[in-house]
């Protein structure tokens, strides 16, 4: 049978001492960090660049090229801020990979901070996950024990300070320049680009913004080349990534896979549907990425196909909903979760997105109208575009999506004067066994 | 002292510390804040004119930052901060229903806390592990695929100060205060405890061992994924 799953982050998680240094260490851990500081910066860039590594926060930039965005030798500081604010509502393959291997992301922190030349890196975690935080803590303590950390690293001559800093609470920090404003201590608010983080980051000074699957993967591409890594994957989108799957699935978790595997190669090893059920809609990214239903099973879940089927592939955070489930309901959560982490900087976001919840709640009550879908996909459209950053921009995707394959289910609420699902049959207990 | 004083001489070296782990002191308003949280379980106006003088800022400056971030409470919380996560995903599956019967059964709101200050409820947004939905979270550790039953069992041990041990996550569950020292920066010493790879984690992993996949195999290498 082909192969489907590539365990590569995620192949010691079920070491008990997979979080260690020991454990890492055993299992072939920083073994990459000498030979890339052998290298010199710009073959680390070069080498990144032919694994053809693309951001694995959602934006899907090619990592290397970020990194060589960063001016070499221009004698400012430089500085890599690990982006660890995983709120993505689907997003949960970060968390899992610092609970369970930090050291990937510390190593690779130190080679990509070696390749930028920065002296001092972030990881800028979020703050509603405070086992994570300590195992981020104890992986940089014990790196810097070891001198994986801090000053002449293995002999190298290269100095590097990691420092975990904690948000608090607000999802806009997950936008790279949102979150260089926090890191600054200020209100998480987006800048306006250009100039981008490469030439005006931290302290306005070059810096790259990265996602923290993307920097745990470079250690390997180190360790087996760029090419392996660039072997696996689609022509245009190289490599494995870990699948999210959630939600009415029998089998959720973590799959590490080729980009490009498809959901029913996922599903049949996820033991498809929950029993008894079958798939009514599932988003591919998260909340911000347009639904799909049962028809795209076998669109390859790379960017380009994802793309070209009218989603977006974003985080790999596949959400699975069976037929007990109201797509309203699901539309309207999303929506209202945009409107309460609304920054509040734009007035197209921060106006929009609560004209798009008093729509979709009259909606749901059953005191919508026809006219009121219309007039929703005309405020979506005046929203992405014109939002100051994406998160206004994904308030419209899932609207306009349910919109076009259920658009009669919205309808229905009308005519049935209210939500026609029970929320009870949705549940994965049975309400009177679980009180 | 003045309440003002009393907290420079309880956190001032705590303070100088988080300033000096940064390359610009204001970076360091965040964890102060935390800091102030862990000492006073909340950001009062006293936390704020400390924090200010730390940093050479204006109270309106840090009270602009503290005000933007949901996890700074303007108002006291309970000794554990319960969060039921009731985004779609996690409402669909239970978090609905798992909310709704804790504020009965606590006889308390969203953002209010129980009469004997043990327990405060919010609904929270996605806490990132949708693969162990629904999910709670208690001063910010992971309870994971909980079911009505289950959520006020676990507020009931709260209440009653019986165990309570997150399912991925510390061995001992912090109060409130001690996790806000933690996001602070001041470790507690547990990171190495705690089972945290549950069955959703290593889903995969276990499907790829039992057919020996591996990134390496020559299967993945030649054309089998390539399309």
């Amino acid at each position: 049978m082909t192969t489907i799953l590539t365990p590569a982050l995620t192949a010691y998680w079920d070491q008990p001492d997979s979080f260690t240094l020991a454990g890492y260490q055993r299992d072939g851990g920083y073994r990459a960090l000498p030979k890339a500081l052998a290298m010199t910066p710009v073959q680390v860039i070069g080498t990144v660049k032919d694994s053809v590594l693309r951001g694995r926060g959602g934006a899907g930039f090619p990592t290397g090229v970020k990194w060589g965005f960063i001016p070499q030798g221009d004698g400012k500081p430089h500085y890599l801020v690990v982006n660890a604010d995983e709120s993505e509502p689907g997003a949960c393959k970060d968390m899992p990979t610092m609970l369970n291997n930090p050291h990937a992301l510390i190593e690779g922190t130190v080679i990509a901070s070696y390749a930028i030349q920065a002296n001092t890196a972030f990881i800028y975690v979020r703050g509603e996950v405070l086992h994570v935080i300590r195992r981020l803590q104890y992986a940089v303590a014990q790196a810097r024990e070891a001198g994986f950390v801090g000053r002449d690293i293995l002999g190298s001559g290269f100095d590097l300070d990691i420092i975990v800093h904690t948000g608090a609470g607000a999802y806009i920090c997950g936008e790279e320049t949102a979150l260089l404003d926090s890191l600054e201590g200020k209100r998480g608010q987006p800048r306006l680009k250009p100039p981008f983080p490469a030439t005006a980051g931290v302290y306005g000074s070059p810096s790259n913004v990265n996602n923290v699957e993307s920097i745990a993967s470079v250690p390997w591409i180190i360790q087996h080349g760029a090419s392996d890594f660039a072997s696996l994957g689609t022509e245009k989108s190289k490599g494995f990534g870990i699948f999210s799957l959630s939600g009415h699935v029998t089998t959720p978790g973590q799959y590490e896979a080729p980009l490009g595997t498809t959901l029913r190669e996922l599903l049949g090893l996820a033991g498809g549907i929950r029993a008894g059920h079958r798939l009514k809609f599932w988003s591919p990214g998260g909340s911000s990425a347009s639904l799909f239903t049962d028809e795209h099973l076998d669109v390859p879940l790379d960017y380009e196909a994802v793309a070209a089927a009218g989603s977006m592939l974003g985080t790999r955070s596949i959400q699975l909903f069976d037929e007990t489930t109201c797509v309203v309901r699901v539309v309207l959560r999303w929506i209202e979760f945009y409107q309460h982490e609304s920054c509040g900087k734009c007035t197209p976001c921060r106006e929009g997105s609560y004209w798009v919840v008093q729509l979709l709640q009259a909606l749901e009550r059953g005191e919508g109208s026809e006219a009121d879908l219309d007039k929703l996909l005309d405020i979506c459209t005046n929203i992405t575009g014109r939002a100051f950053c994406v998160l206004g921009d994904s308030i419209e995707p899932s609207v306009r999506s349910s919109i076009r394959f259920f658009r009669d289910e919205y309808l229905e609420h009308q005519r049935h004067g209210g939500c026609p699902f029970d929320p009870a049959a949705s549940t994965l207990f049975t309400l009177e066994s679980a009180r | 002292m003045a309440p003002l004083d009393e907290l420079r001489s309880r956190l001032g070296q705590d303070a100088a510390q988080i300033i000096g782990r940064y390359p610009r002191p204001r970076s360091a308003l965040m964890p102060l804040l935390h800091l102030v949280q862990a000492d006073e379980g909340q950001i009062t106006a006293d936390g704020i004119a400390f924090c200010a003088e730390q940093l050479g800022l204006t109270e309106a400056e840090v009270t602009a930052v503290a005000s933007f971030y949901t996890m700074f409470k303007r108002r006291p919380v309970g000794e554990y901060h319960v969060g039921v996560c009731t985004n779609s995903l996690c409402a669909v599956m239970g978090g609905d229903a798992i909310f709704a019967d804790l504020r009965e059964h606590l006889g308390i709101g969203n953002d209010e806390t129980t009469p004997d200050g043990k327990v405060s409820l919010e609904h929270l947004e996605c806490n990132a592990a949708c693969d162990y939905a629904p999910v709670v979270m208690v001063n910010w550790e992971f309870f994971d695929n909980m079911t009505p039953r289950s959520a006020r069992d676990l507020v009931d041990a709260l209440r009653t100060g019986a165990d309570v041990v997150p399912t991925r996550g510390a061995p001992r569950l912090c109060t409130w205060k001690q996790a806000s020292r933690i996001l602070a920066g001041f470790p507690d010493g547990q990171a190495a405890g705690g089972h945290t790879a549950g069955d959703p984690s290593l889903a995969g992993l276990r499907k790829a061992k039992e057919q020996g996949w591996t990134p390496d195999a020559p299967a993945s290498r030649n054309g089998g994924q390539q399309r």
